[in-house]
Formats: C-alpha cells, structure tokens, sequence
C-alpha cells in the first residue's frame, strides 16, 4: 500500500514534469544549483550523490535520499530540522537555516535523484474557496480522523508527546499547512507515512482543517495549562489550589480575635 | 434560724419567664426553644472551645471543598443524562457536530456549551473534588507527624483513611462518567486491572460491565455509585469523623496553661463559628477563581470514547497517579502456569500495592503503640521532631507515594525536561526502593539535630547575636536564657520511654512465644527511640539558668564598660 502510493506520486509528478516544457530549463538550472548547496550543506551525512553514509557499526549516519522526493526535503528543510545540528536521537525543529528559493533547489535536486512524493499544491492543504458548511464538515471529519491517527503520539490537542529513547512527537500547533500536509506524506523521523492511499488527500486536508480550528477557536475554559492532560492539572490542584488555601488557614489561625490591633495590644 | 426569702418568688406564676428584647428573632428562637429544646441542646456545645493553629484547618479544607463538590454536583445531576445510548450529536460545539456519541458525552457536552454556568460548574465540581482529595491527604499527614491519631483517636484515623479510599474511588467513578476518550481510557485500564486478577478476573469483569466491555451498562452504574452510594457513605462517615472530633475534644499543642484535661483555644461562638464560616466562603471562592480561569478536563477536545482510539498524554487525575507510576516502571513479568497467565506486572502496581499501602496506613497507630507501649491517652501535640522514628516513617512513605507519582507523569517529564522516558523509567526503577530509605534516615537524623538544637536552646539560651571580644582577642556570641514560657513549651514533653531489655524479659520467667514476642518488641522499641534526645532535667535546668544568670551579669558589665573599655558613654 504504502510503495503503490509513493509510486503513484512519484509516478504522477514523472508524468506531470514534461508538460510544463518552458520550465525544464529553469529547472535544470534549479538542479545545478541544489547540487551545489547539497554538496556543501547535506553531502556529509548524505553522501555527494544522496546514497547515504553507515557508520562503522553498520547503521545510518546519515539515510540515503534517493528516494524521498522534493516533499521530504521541502518539509526537512523549511522547518529547520535539517541541517542538524549534530546527531542525535531526532532532528529538532529549530531556526530555518535556508532560504526558501534555497530550499526550493535543495528540494528540486533530492527529487531528481530518484521517486518520491512532489511539494503539495496549495489547494490540496487550504480551505480556500470552500463555504463555511463545507469547512464545519471538513473539521468535524478531521477531527474524527486526528483522534484514530495522530493523537496516540502528538497528544489530544497536539501539543505533543513521548517517544522511546528520547525521541518526541513534536507539537503540532502553529505548523504550516503545507508542512503538516508533507509530515503525513513523507511520514519524518519516527512518524509513520500516512500515504494517499491510507488517508486520502481530501482526509489530510480534513486533519488540517481540524488543526487551524484549534488553533482559531477560542478556549473556552479559561487557561489550557500546556493543554498536557491530567498532569498538569493535577500540579495546580497541589501548588495553586492547595498552595493558596494552606496560605490562608495560616492567614486565619495568624489573626485573633480582635477586630483591631490596637485593642489586642491594649489587651496584653 | 432565719432564711433569707427576700429572692425567692411568693407565687407560681401563670406565664413562664421570658426573654427581654431582640423581639422578633427572639420570639422566634424562643418558639424554636419551646418545642426542639435547642437551648439545652446547644448550651453544651455553642461554648465548646477549639485551639487556634493552622495545621488544624487543613480537614477543614476538605470538609468545605466537599461541600463544595456536593452543591456543584447536584447542579450538574440535573443535565447529565448518564446513558450510554448512541446518538448523533447536534449542540452548540461545532468541530463534533454530527458525530456520533454517548448520551453521556453528549449530555456533558451540553454542560459546558448550552447549560448556562455549565462548564463553570463543571470545571468546580473538578478542581474542588482534586482539592478534596489533596486536603484530605494534607490533613491526614499533619495528625500523623504530631501523634494526633493516638489513644483515643485511633478509630478516627482509620474513618480519616477509609474516606479518602472512598473519595479515590468517587473520584475515579466520576472521571469515567463524561464517557470521552480520556474517560473510556480509564474504564478500559480498570477493566485490565479487574481481568489481571487470577481465575475470578473475566468474570468480575464481565459482572461489573454486564457483559464484555466496554456494554452499555457501565455508565449508569458508575452514576448510581457516584451520585449516590459513595456520597452516601462519604456523608456517613465524615458525620462519624466530626461527632468523633467533639467527642474526643481537639487535640491542642502543649504551652503555659495546656493540659492533657483541658482545651485552651476559642469558643464556638462567636469566634470559631466566624473563622470555619469565613474558611468556607474561602474555599468556595478558591474553588470558583479556579474554575473560571483554570481549564480541567476540556472533554470536547478529547472526543467521544471509542476503543481504537487513544490519546498521549493518557493519565489518571492525580489521586490514581502512584498506581499508575508503579504500573509505568514495572518491567514486564508474567507466568504461564496451567494455562492461565499471572500478570504480576499489573497485579502487583495495582492490585497488590494500593491496598497494602491502605493497610498499612491503617495499621501505623497500631504498629505504633504495639511498638512503644504506650497506651496512655493523649490530648496534647507531639512536634515532629519529637517522634523521630514516626516522622521518618511518613517521609519514607511520603518519597516512595512521590516517585511513584512522578513515575506516573513520566511521558510529560519527558518532553517537558527533554529526556528519555526510558532512563526516567530505569532511575524511578531504583529510586522506589533506595529514596524511602535515603529519606527515612535523613529525616531522622535531621529531628534529632532539632532536638539537640532544642536543647541547646533551653540549656545554653538562644543566640543573641552579640559578639562579643575577650581580652585575648577572639570573638564569641553571647547566649540568653529563653522567656520561661517559650522553656516550658519546650519541655511540656513526655520522657521516651525505656525499653525492656532481653535479660529483663528471661529474668521475668516468660517463656515460648510470649517471650518472642516480647523481645522482637523490645528490639524494635530500642530501634525506634534510638538516640532521641531526652528532655534536660530540673537540676540540668536549674544548672543552666544559674549559668545564664552569671552570663548575663558578664554581658551587662561588658556592655556597660563600653567597647573600648573607656566606660559608660556620658550622654
């Protein structure tokens, strides 16, 4: 399933390239100059030619990208996780070190290098055009859809979660469409590939649209506290609520029963 | 012999005496009076006093969070429909629009969109039911570390630990009752535990679910027990746990005036009615604050339970937190035996572990008096550090009850504090069993430093803070005998007392068991008051204030003779 689906990209992106003729020189040109930033940027855990490098023990320093087609790259690349800054058990999102007709090379480059599932159009991740029932739909589905798939690991509300060995599902809020929409084709890191033909691409932008919901709707029951669950509740339970209510029994049991502190110094 | 007449009436009036001024709301007690005899009734206990401190408002707390949880909670009977009856949802929130549901969830969803004040009500039913269940372990700790559970109380204690059994339990009930996917999650490990039991496992299980789970059935039986069984008991037992308080009369910190007879502390009215009245209103409106602005349980976002779906970030509410941890860092272990699989992994983290910790909860003033022979009554307040052994044990039970429940939260540590899950499983592995009795000795040593710091205190005087250069050149503080109420304070302490020595126990003929018995309680009593520090004696005491005196005198002279010793200063 998942092979027939990255070849179907693949396959539909081969035949789709020759059509736009007048592009195919600026596109060579595009390749060149992906190499060129490959070779200096990606070529030393990749390999100059994108096959890959093993360590001495025999596992990936850096994977092959023969076949990880311009989504991959576009997502890697435009969120700032590669390059990495030194390796390790995941790549981080960090600060995007390249600019994005320098990612748009990069990305051009590792997807003349073999198969591999092209950068999403925009129509396929955005509601534009779309009215307003038809978007409710497209969110109530998604929703259903990010519950079956994607909360076991980035948490209900997609604020993230943990993975063995110090791996994470990063959080998934604030993220561009596009990224989201390349992360469940390309499927990074430990994430699994939600392919076409797993979650087709109507289904992908539902899960979309659920997300932007989310992050437009208001929350409605005042402060989300990480939006973590029951653990974070339970830590203002303990320091807010208990915290707070000891303070003031100290307060009560501190004050006597004068009204006054002048009286009570009369007093004694 | 002339008697004196003069106050003594001439008739039998016609009309009973009654009460000058207040008019109406007199008239109106004095009916009362008349036919419920509230006077005589109330003239006991509308005096009865209760000492000030506050670590005696934590149960406090509890009792008005519970209120609390009861008036929020009837509110929310009137819209919660707790059937687990599919139907399609068509309220207020949009992105569940359509979907299918339990009644239940829809039902809670309605709360928090379309009931005015739902969700408000909802998220204090929440906070306050956490809040009820931490106060109750709050208060439980400080009548533990003081000796408050002691002879007479021991029976209160053991109501104090079967209340917050009931209230984990009431808690759990209600976590499941909004049927979403956090609560299914729950019902669905509940269910694993009960099926973890050998041989009787399915069926308890099949018996509580009416058939396989998740059935149809689990919901209305979770709020018939919510609603109604618990809150019954809990009421019962909170109605025992306060007429046994006044009975008992309030323990009370020892001080100048205080004795194991009496109580020295505020009457009821008007002060102790206005300060538990006042703490009321506190605690409701900490409760409301938190309700308003704190999000608790967001069901919407979790969606309806469905079996194939499951959230990160899957805890219990904290109270369930420990067992939880337990079942997090317990490696795998299973037996095959006879066809039927043993899960220790399960069994022991959560069938074995909370009712042993229960038990032995129960058992600590048993255990205690056991040990220590004493079977005196006690009125007056231990400090802590009075009790080094017992305050050590609760420190160790208190470090392996927290790295359980840390354990418990280790998803959240992990991405929180960037580590590995699996090296917060492996370090908690350990730590369960090495923090308790790092803690316990730590905690010991530190009450004994206190009392030698007490001590110190009452035999040297307390630290003036003024230094003061002999003759020779070197520097020292000068010490000032305690205000004698601070001293008796500090001395209206009980001696440890000796424990019965083997050649004791031989000399006095006990032979067999009796005699076993005998000496293990002998070796453990050596154990438990081991190098606890004594009160000084009358003639220590004495010693110490003719000391003090002299010092005193010393200083004077010193400070009179002026720094340089050039004399008083002529001003």
């Amino acid at each position: 399933m998942l092979v027939c689906g990255l070849l179907l990209t693949g396959g539909l992106y081969a035949a789709l390239a020759p059509a736009q003729a007048d592009t195919s020189q600026d596109e060579a040109a595009l390749v060149k100059e992906g190499r060129e930033l490959f070779l200096v940027g990606c070529a030393f855990c990749h390999g100059q030619n994108g096959e890959g490098v093993l360590t001495q023990g025999g596992s990936q320093y850096g994977p092959a990208l023969t076949d990880v087609g311009a989504a991959a790259v576009d997502f890697q690349v435009g969120t700032g996780r590669m390059p990495m800054a030194q390796p390790g058990s995941q790549a981080p999102r960090k600060e995007v070190v390249y600019t994005d007709e320098e990612t748009a090379a990069l990305s051009a480059y590792v997807a003349s290098l073999g198969t591999g599932p092209a950068i999403p159009d925009a129509e396929l991740y955005s509601t534009e055009g779309m009215s307003e029932k038809e978007i409710e739909e497209l969110v109530v589905r998604g929703g259903q859809i990010f519950l079956a798939n994607c909360t076991a690991c980035h948490n209900f509300e997609g604020s993230g979660g943990a993975m063995p060995r110090g791996g994470y599902a990063p959080k998934i809020r604030g993220v561009d469409s596009k990224h989201i929409y390349e992360a469940m084709l390309t499927g990074p890191q430990s994430m699994d590939t939600f392919s076409d033909g797993n979650i087709p691409p109507e289904d992908k932008k539902a899960v979309i649209a659920y997300l932007n919901e989310l992050d437009e709707a208001p929350s409605y029951s005042g402060f989300t506290l990480g939006s973590l669950g029951p653990v974070s509740e339970g830590i203002i339970a303990w320091v807010g609520g208990i915290g707070l209510l000891v303070g003031f029994a100290v307060w009560i049991a501190a004050h006597t029963t004068r009204s006054s502190k002048k009286k009570d110094e009369a007093a004694a | 012999m002339s008697v004196d007449v003069s106050k003594v009436a001439t008739t039998n009036g016609t009309t009973p005496a009654t009460a000058k001024g207040g008019k109406a709301a007199g008239a109106i007690a004095n009916w009362a009076d008349e036919r419920l005899g509230l006077g005589t009734a109330m003239k006991k206990n509308i005096r009865k006093v209760f000492p000030d401190h506050w670590s005696f408002m934590l149960g406090e707390i509890a009792l008005w969070s519970f209120v609390v949880v009861l008036l929020t909670g009837v509110f929310l009977t009137l819209w919660f429909d707790p059937s687990m009856t599919e139907i399609q949802y068509d309220g207020a929130y949009d992105p569940l629009r359509g979907v299918h549901m339990s009644s239940a969830y829809a039902s809670s969803l309605d709360i928090s969109f379309d009931v005015r004040g739902g969700l408000l009500m909802r998220q204090m039913h929440h906070w306050g039911a956490m809040i009820f269940i931490a106060s109750m372990m709050i208060h439980m700790l400080r009548v533990y570390l003081t000796g408050a559970f002691r002879k007479p109380r021991e029976l209160n204690w053991i109501i104090g630990c079967l209340l917050l059994l009931l209230g984990t339990i009431e808690g759990f009930t209600g976590y499941s009752l909004p049927d979403d996917l956090l609560s299914g999650t729950g019902v669905r490990a509940a269910d694993g535990f009960m099926k973890a039991s050998p041989v009787v496992g399915s069926y308890m299980s099949f018996f509580l679910f009416g058939g396989e789970f998740p059935g149809d059935a689990i919901i209305p039986r979770f709020y018939a027990m919510h609603i109604l069984l618990i809150p019954g008991l809990l009421l019962a037992l909170v109605a025992a746990h306060m007429l046994l308080l006044v009975y008992h009369k309030h323990t009370q910190w020892p001080g100048p005036g205080r004795t194991e007879q009496n109580v020295v502390g505020y009457p009821m009215l008007p002060v102790y009615a206005a300060k538990a009245g006042g703490f009321f209103f506190i605690v409701f409106g900490t409760i409301a604050v938190m309700g308003g602005l704190f999000s608790i349980n967001a069901v919407w976002k979790y969606g309806p339970y469905d079996p194939s779906k499951v959230t990160a970030g899957s805890q219990p509410d904290w109270y369930m937190g420990w067992p939880d941890g337990l079942l997090r860092i317990i490696p795998a272990w299973e037996t095959h035996i006879w066809g039927i699989t043993l899960s220790w992994n399960v069994m022991i983290p959560i069938l074995v572990m909370p009712p042993l910790m229960l038990m032995i909860l129960m058992a600590l003033p048993f255990i205690e008096s056991w040990i220590t022979g004493d079977k005196r009554e006690h009125h007056l307040l231990q400090r802590p550090r009075n009790a080094p052994t017992r305050t050590a044990i609760m420190v160790a039970l208190m470090t392996f009850y927290g790295l359980s429940w840390a354990a418990g939260g280790n998803d959240i540590i992990a991405i929180k504090l960037h580590l590995s899950i699996n090296q917060i499983t492996y370090f908690m592995r350990g730590a369960v069993f090495i923090g308790p009795v790092i803690a316990f000795i730590i905690t010991r040593r530190w009450c004994i430093s206190l009392q030698r710091h007490d001590e110190g205190k009452l035999l040297h005087g307390y630290e003036t803070g003024v230094l003061v250069r002999s003759p020779e050149g070197g520097y020292a503080e000068k010490h000032l005998p305690l205000p004698q109420g601070q001293a008796y304070t500090l001395t209206a302490r009980d001696d440890d007392p000796t424990p019965e020595t083997v050649e004791e126990i031989d000399a006095s003929g006990a032979t067999g068991r009796t005699a076993r018995l005998r000496k293990l309680r002998a070796k453990l009593a050596t154990v438990f008051f081991a190098d606890n520090v004594q009160k000084p004696t009358a003639e220590e005491l004495h010693d110490a204030q003719h000391h003090a005196e002299h010092e005193l005198h010393e200083l004077e002279s010193q400070i009179a003779a002026g720094p340089n010793r050039h004399g008083p200063a002529d001003h």
